[in-house]
């Protein structure tokens, strides 16, 4: 997918800049660009650095696990066909805490995880109920702390970086709250029912 | 008290999270300056993505590309009062994590990251995951092949996120 968007846009684009006469500003844009990735991926180390080290200490002091314990009535009630006392449970709490605080590349394996317990009590090549909404919590994502968008607007010079995160944080819940709502409805629809 | 809890975050979390590391007796420095380490790797892996997506936007908005969608869209935009410059970001957040960040990056970059748009954008990016990303490491990871209403709840929930960014950035900002 990404492959044909990143070519339309470049092929689109030079067409256009053709038609448009705009071919000198076209090789302009083509030599800063490179350069302003450059400029902003440096920018990024700092705060990047910064970031993942206070993470790390929350990775390895256990803090997931508070969080942990304030979302699992939560996620039992979102869940209500797993067992409670299933190993997927866990897995998706833990997924969900460690997304939430940004610790993107230690929520993937938990993902994984609980989609394979939850692929135990499904059985099938189509996705179980469980599984749709779990997807759905994923992509919805509440992050509080988004450490790469705070990282970016940092090196930007932004007075207050981590000022969109509450408003971003608002957003998800937003769009997870209708994500469920609707999924609610189309599970439940003779077309897409579980089978 | 959103710009309360928003001016302390930063503070707190780095006073915070290493006093609740001291108290579980974890080496604290140490293990800072191990994740610290990570930063450059990090940086390296977005770089490429950063660059592929920042010249594609470069040459598309330089032709006069971008004016032309924004112009064809602008009648349907204007209604929900969506500003035509966060379209870009809106059209690919959902299809590739690297590529919307790039875009964002760029919006923050050229606005401004305390302007209107560039406080969007941030909202924008923060608010949703790469729902096909995710679709096609977790199902494929245990072999899951047919989608049932995966896509279509999935879409609802990336177009409200994207639709409730805008709203919300124009009530706090």
């Amino acid at each position: 997918m990404i492959n044909y968007i990143w070519f339309f846009m470049i092929a689109i684009g030079i067409i256009v800049g053709i038609l448009n006469g705009k071919l000198d500003e076209i090789s302009k844009a083509i030599i800063d660009s490179a350069q302003a990735a450059v400029t902003i991926s440096i920018g990024l180390v700092g705060v990047m650095s910064l970031w993942l080290g206070i993470m790390k200490i929350a990775e390895k002091s256990g803090l997931t696990n508070i969080v942990a314990k304030v979302l699992k009535p939560i996620i039992i009630r979102i869940f209500p066909d797993i067992p409670k006392d299933s190993p997927a449970i866990s897995a998706i709490i833990m997924n969900i805490s460690a997304n939430m605080l940004g610790l993107g590349n230690a929520a993937t394996p938990f993902g994984i995880k609980a989609m394979e317990y939850l692929q135990e009590i499904n059985k099938k090549d189509s996705p179980s109920n469980s599984m749709v909404r779990f997807l759905i919590i994923n992509t919805a994502s509440i992050q509080l702390i988004p450490a790469v968008m705070i990282g970016v607007r940092a090196s930007m010079g932004a007075k207050n970086p981590a000022d969109f995160v509450i408003v971003s944080v608002f957003s998800s819940g937003t769009a997870l709250i209708i994500g469920l709502i609707a999924n609610k409805y189309l599970e439940n629809l003779s077309y897409f029912k579980e089978r | 008290m959103v710009k309360i809890i928003s001016e302390s975050l930063i503070p707190v979390l780095i006073l915070v999270i290493p006093f609740y590391g001291l108290v579980k007796s974890i080496n604290i420095y140490e293990v800072f300056i191990d994740g610290a380490k990570e930063g450059l790797s990090v940086i390296l892996k977005i770089f490429p993505a950063l660059l592929a997506m920042l010249v594609a936007i470069g040459v598309f908005r330089a032709s006069g590309s971008l004016d032309l969608i924004e112009k064809l869209l602008k009648p349907i935009i204007n209604i929900i009062g969506f500003p035509q410059e966060l379209v870009p970001l809106a059209l690919i957040r959902p299809l590739s994590g690297s590529g919307s960040l790039g875009i964002a990056t760029e919006l923050i970059n050229s606005h401004g990251s305390d302007s209107m748009i560039g406080k969007m954008a941030s909202v924008m990016y923060g608010s949703t995951e790469t729902t096909f990303y995710v679709l096609a490491v977790y199902y494929g990871s245990v072999g899951i092949k047919k989608m049932r209403h995966s896509i279509l709840a999935g879409i609802i929930a990336d177009i409200a996120a994207i639709l409730a960014s805008v709203f919300y950035s124009k009530l706090f900002f």
